[in-house]
């Protein structure tokens, strides 16, 4: 009995999920690392040449490589502090409970929840060259046919795809404020302004932290609006890491140095996280 | 004597409208350009009426294409997946909740590692599984990796759950003789019910709308779900914008009813992943 209670009961609940999540999962993991060492041969009894760090080399020195990883950092830096900004404001103009709360909340909302295709193939067709973001600015841009008007394009929807989420869960963390600490700083003579900044933003600062290491995340992983929207181009110009690597992998059929590629992607978002978790944990504790 | 509001009350909810109207007027105009004829798709000034409005785009897309073909496949995948998922996820969360042994935090930690993972990374490796089982071009293809790649999440999601529930109503359901199995699906999982919900929209929502896994996997015409459907209407010379979004709108209008159905599970899970996590 102790033997069943210890080992066997909580074997049958877990192995099943936990099998499958070990063999396509942990497995791909480990496989994506080995086949980085590899020239990796995707003809049916080919052998994979066993070639070190060759592709590691390869990519320091890739140029393209560099390029796509700099519109995938810019992507990132106009992305983030929008989403963040937005997302907070108007959070903090939705905190009062009132009628129009759930109905401005699920506006905000809706394109979080629109699939990607759509929503890029839409904001394609906003930023077309007789589309109506032109005719609106009065421009005559051709907002996808150039690198920098591109990705301004491109983050533009990743920034109007995401405020919604953003704000929610701000949303969430400000209704966890002790409305008692805000009292005190009002009775104590502070304004709105160092109220915001010397109450909510301590109050709510591991949410902050949350949000900004899940937005650096996703924006080094943008893939499917770069894919749908300009697919790299004009002449791979706006390429970002994820969509050089899937073309690397799956139109030249490079198995190994796309996982090289996706293995440094990893690396470096982890190392990101990490000291993003130690620069908002000393913050918190200063 | 009518209500007034103040000024600053007044500032505030305009605002707000301001910014609703930057975040609905794509939505309200891919919804016009799917009532228009190809010829006023790109016409200046925009039309936000469509004069005149056609039909055409929704007759095309649900009579002549292989549209609902489609529209199963999604259903079919996402539909499979979800349950899957979600049903493992719980077996896996009770399992890790209910009971101590050696080795639970490291099998959880690396659990969690699949949270970090971004899926995109895994897609090579994955690829070269799937063709070694045969599941390249399956639907059932796509449902083992999205059931895969969710189980992390929930499983994270639902044993927070499963530990707050109080342990003596297990334990009496025990004293009555009830088995494991038993406690698990008649007790457990009823009272989870909220927390099933919100892993189950989750899920639901991340496989309709996958796109990066089915583009790589799927190659033949009947295998395509929604995501890929769409993205290949564009033609490389001058889209039919209205068909696109006349298809678009028929593939959010789930998704859409979803969210707006069940919005609270939505406040409930968000909450829940950004505060313990």
């Amino acid at each position: 009995m102790p033997r069943w209670q210890t080992y066997v009961a909580p074997a049958l609940f877990i192995a099943p999920g936990f099998l499958i999540f070990a063999a396509l999962i942990l497995f791909p993991m480990v496989q994506a690392v080995l086949m980085s060492l590899y020239d990796v041969k995707v003809v049916a009894g080919a052998i994979n040449a066993f070639v070190g760090l060759a592709n590691y080399a390869r990519a320091l020195t890739d140029e393209h490589l560099w390029l796509s990883l700099s519109n995938s950092g810019l992507y990132m830096v106009l992305t983030v502090p929008p989403q963040i900004a937005f997302g907070l404001a108007i959070a903090l103009l939705l905190q009062k409970t009132s009628p129009a709360q759930p109905f401005f909340r699920v506006l905000y909302y809706l394109p979080v929840v629109t699939s990607w295709v759509v929503v890029t193939l839409l904001f394609k067709y906003l930023f077309a060259d007789r589309g109506l973001i032109n005719y609106l600015l009065g421009l005559q841009v051709s907002w996808l046919s150039d690198r920098w008007t591109a990705l301004v394009a491109i983050s533009a929807l990743g920034i109007w795809k995401g405020i919604g989420w953003s704000m929610m869960i701000f949303i969430a963390a400000l209704q966890g404020v002790p409305a008692g600490l805000i009292e005190a700083a009002k009775i104590d003579g502070a304004n709105p302004w160092q109220r915001f900044t010397n109450v909510t933003i301590p109050a709510i600062w591991p949410t902050i932290a949350f949000v900004i290491i899940m937005l650096v995340i996703g924006g080094l992983n943008v893939f499917t609006s770069v894919q749908a929207m300009t697919d790299g181009g004009p002449g791979g110009s706006t390429d970002v890491v994820l969509t050089y690597m899937y073309r690397q992998t799956f139109t030249f059929l490079d198995f190994g140095y796309g996982s090289t590629i996706a293995v440094l992607l990893t690396a470096l978002v982890f190392a990101l996280s990490a000291i993003q978790l130690r620069f908002f944990r000393n913050e918190s504790t200063a | 004597m009518k209500k007034r509001l103040s000024p600053l009350e007044t500032l505030r909810i305009s605002t707000l409208a301001a910014g609703a109207l930057v975040m609905v007027t794509p939505f309200v105009y891919m919804v016009s350009t799917s009532f228009k004829a190809q010829q006023y798709v790109l016409q200046i000034p925009p039309q936000f009426i469509p004069s005149p409005a056609t039909l055409s785009n929704y007759e095309r897309i649900l009579l002549r294409g292989d549209f609902g073909q489609y529209f199963l496949n999604s259903l079919f995948v996402a539909v499979t997946a979800t349950a899957l998922s979600v049903f493992l996820s719980a077996m896996m969360a009770y399992g890790f909740a209910r009971y101590r042994f050696p080795g639970r935090e490291w099998l959880f930690r690396l659990l969690l590692l699949g949270l970090m993972i971004p899926a995109m990374m895994l897609i090579v490796p994955q690829f070269l599984i799937a063709k070694w089982f045969g599941l390249i071009d399956t639907l059932w293809g796509l449902i083992v990796f999205y059931v895969a790649g969710n189980l992390a999440l929930n499983t994270f999601l639902l044993r927070g759950f499963f530990e707050a529930l109080p342990q003596e109503l297990d334990d009496a359901m025990q004293i009555d003789g009830a088995t494991v199995w038993r406690r698990f699906t008649g007790l457990a999982l009823p009272l989870a019910r909220p927390a099933l919900a919100t892993a189950t929209i989750f899920t639901f929502l991340a496989t309709w709308d996958e796109y990066a896994w089915a583009l790589t996997s799927i190659t033949s015409p009947e295998n395509k779900t929604l995501p890929i459907a769409i993205a290949l209407l564009q033609g490389p010379k001058g889209t039919q914008w209205g068909l696109v979004f006349a298809a678009s709108i028929l593939a959010i209008t789930p998704v859409i009813a979803v969210f707006l159905i069940f919005q609270r599970h939505f406040v409930q899970g968000l909450t829940a992943g950004a505060v313990k996590g």
